[in-house]
């Protein structure tokens, strides 16, 4: 019997929605070990935020609030993450940036074996099997882990936000564990924030992304018709690299990795690392001058065009078709 | 500044589609696939060069730059390629790929690391084959030495580097007190990404990695390589992530294509019901 222990991600001293789908992992999870899970909550403010997540059936929620841990660096957060996950089987945390970037390093300290990015698992004579994206999407490994302590990451396209389950968790607090000397080597400087309404690529239900051939006029034409359509907007490396959106944009292998219920691939050639990242989006429409574009190959809807053109007639035919209800 | 490179070859991630899964599913086939150094991994050697010149003269080399992998043999080429290109040493860790998993990988950096003490150690922050992300965080943290992953940008100052970090919802800037490892993305090869403590703030690099010129490529091949036994480094160490079978992912079909925006916004409600 093993336990599963999730860690909370917060932004501003509020759970991310991320930590929802790490939630989901536990509770699939903790049944195939026969036990049950907990959350870890670390953060200036932690002890708040714990009481946001009392009604998902956590056996318990650990809140380690300390003003140290104000911003996020894995040299202040690993520590406490492993002194507490140490006694359990299992530590889980959503492969977010904040995840993809501190589990390797509380497996690390654990001395236990790590899996990354996991879509989906499942059990075998009581271990877990986890089933990981590889080679940009090309294979799925189903891989098991032969430490006794076994440290995950998981994506959140593939394990949908938990819904809470009511109970009342009780919250415990834990003193924050003695950082090593790489703690005091590391300084938080600034965090640049793209503050957007619109929704995050990672939750949006749709997505407008955008490729190297919109060039300058990309925020012009992509910006009126996400807004229409209530959507995130997403981009290609090149259109990244390029200048034309920001990094944290991309959406691919090495990006976001994204499924919504709608996606528009507009001016992108459809690179596997880009499909990478978005062909299990429900419904795929791709807007491209080039029929031969392998794009067209994965998209349910394609139209081969000038996006120049189509694109601010297609903003436009949805705004008539909203304003007509 | 002495700085450390992993390097690692890898299936050529463009040539993807070409990875073949036999019907067993027990292992991935790849045969008759290339091999390239992995695309992170010229990153992070572009960047390590970067880091030991003068940018505005980069034939006069500053520091030292050593790189190192773990792999069989043949992983050699990928050392030597490094090597033209302007590294200084290599060292191959003799290895097949089915003995190395991110926890072996890492313990055996961290000994190599501790005997080189370079004053930074840089790696691509993931390796295209196994997607895994994992080694330079353990690395970081087996040495108990402050770490930036996703690095954007990279400024040398005393003793220290600042690095600019891609996370979600923006950048973060965090400053390193050297030793530190960065585990590099995309952009750090970028025009203005990567300024040693010598280049001028307003110079411009040219866009993406550099290439080994043919004298340097000869010139590799007297430059120093040792190979190390894995158990040297790993000793005692067996895999503990382990893949009892692969399958390719579900495919697509490729659906209609539509005429004109009103048929697709039609298409879109009608028939897809998604607006
Ligand atoms: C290690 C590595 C990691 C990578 N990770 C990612 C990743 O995470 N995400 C990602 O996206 N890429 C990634 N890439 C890059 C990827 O290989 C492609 O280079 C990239 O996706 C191409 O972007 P694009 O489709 O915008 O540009 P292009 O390939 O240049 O395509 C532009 C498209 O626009 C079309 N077009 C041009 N003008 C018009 C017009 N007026 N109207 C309509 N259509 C037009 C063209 O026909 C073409 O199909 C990665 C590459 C490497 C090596
Ligand atoms: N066999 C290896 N030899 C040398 N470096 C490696 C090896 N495997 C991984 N690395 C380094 O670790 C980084 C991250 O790899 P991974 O954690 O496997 O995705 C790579 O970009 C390399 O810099």
């Amino acid at each position: 019997m093993a336990d599963v222990l999730v860690i909370a991600e917060l932004s501003d001293g509020k759970v991310r929605k991320t930590t929802l789908s790490a939630i989901t992992f536990a509770r699939e999870a903790a049944p195939l070990l026969g036990g049950g899970f907990s959350i870890l909550v670390l953060g200036a403010g932690a002890k708040a935020a714990a009481a946001e997540l009392t009604g998902f059936g956590a056996a318990k929620v650990y809140a380690c609030d300390d003003p140290s841990l104000a911003q996020y660096t894995a040299e202040h957060f690993a520590p406490t993450a492993a002194a507490v996950g140490k006694s359990f089987g299992v530590v889980v945390a959503t492969a977010s940036s904040f995840g993809k970037d501190l589990l390797p390093r509380v497996a690390a300290r654990l001395d236990a074996a790590y899996a990354g990015d996991c879509s989906a698992v499942s059990g075998e004579g009581g271990k877990l099997v986890y089933k990981r994206p590889m080679f940009a999407g090309n294979a799925f490994g189903y891989c098991t882990l032969s430490t006794p302590l076994q440290v995950v990451t998981v994506r959140q396209s593939e394990f949908a936000p938990a819904a809470p389950s009511g109970g009342a968790s009780p919250v415990e607090d834990v003193a924050k564990a003695a950082p090593g000397a790489a703690a005091g080597r590391v300084q938080f400087v600034s965090l640049e924030q793209v503050k957007s309404a619109r929704p995050e690529l990672g939750d949006a239900s749709v997505i407008v992304a955008g490729g190297r051939a919109l060039k300058e006029r990309f925020n012009e034409l992509l910006e009126p018709l996400a807004d229409t359509l209530g959507a995130a907007i997403g981009a290609s490396r090149a259109a990244c690299d390029a200048g034309y959106a920001p990094g944290d944009y991309q959406v691919g292998q090495t990006g976001k990795i994204v499924a919504p219920k709608l996606y528009f691939a507009i001016g992108i050639s459809g690179a596997i690392q880009h499909i990478a990242g978005m062909k299990g989006s429900k419904t795929i429409v791709a807007i491209n001058k080039d029929s031969e574009a392998p794009i067209f190959q994965l998209s349910d809807y394609g139209l081969v065009a000038d996006l120049f053109q189509v694109v601010p007639e297609l903003t436009a035919a949805l705004k008539a078709k909203k304003a007509a209800g | 500044m002495k700085v450390l490179v992993a390097l690692k070859r890898v299936a050529d991630p463009d040539n993807a589609n070409k990875i073949k899964i036999p019907p067993s599913g027990e292992k991935i086939d790849t045969a008759g696939l290339e091999w390239k150094l992995n695309p992170f991994d010229d990153y992070a050697l572009e960047t390590a060069l970067r880091l030991t010149e003068n940018g505005k003269n980069p034939k006069a080399r500053l520091g030292e730059v050593v790189v190192v992998t773990l792999g069989p043999k043949e992983c050699e080429t990928t050392l030597r390629a490094a090597l033209a290109t302007g590294a200084d040493r290599a060292i191959r860790v003799e290895a097949t790929d089915e003995e190395l998993d991110g926890r072996i990988v890492a313990a055996a950096l961290k000994t190599i690391i501790a005997e080189e003490k370079p004053d930074l150690v840089l790696m691509g922050k993931q390796a295209v084959d196994g997607d895994n992300n994992q080694v330079g965080q353990s690395v970081a943290e087996l040495l108990d030495w402050p770490m930036a992953t996703f690095a954007a940008t990279i400024t040398e100052e005393a003793g220290a580097v600042v690095v600019g970090r891609e996370v979600d919802g923006g950048v973060l800037t965090l400053k390193l007190g050297l030793p530190a490892v960065v585990t590099v993305d995309l952009r750090i090869v970028a025009p203005t990404s990567v300024y040693s403590a010598q280049t001028d703030r307003a110079h411009k690099y040219a866009e993406g990695v550099r290439f080994a010129a043919l004298p340097a490529i000869m010139a590799a091949k007297k430059k120093p390589l040792v190979v190390k036994p894995l158990a040297e480094v790993a000793g005692g160490m067996s895999r503990t992530a382990h893949y009892s079978k692969f399958e390719p992912p579900p495919q697509r079909k490729a659906g209609v294509k539509v005429q004109d925006v009103a048929e697709l916004v039609a298409k879109l409600a009608g028939e897809a019901k998604v607006i």
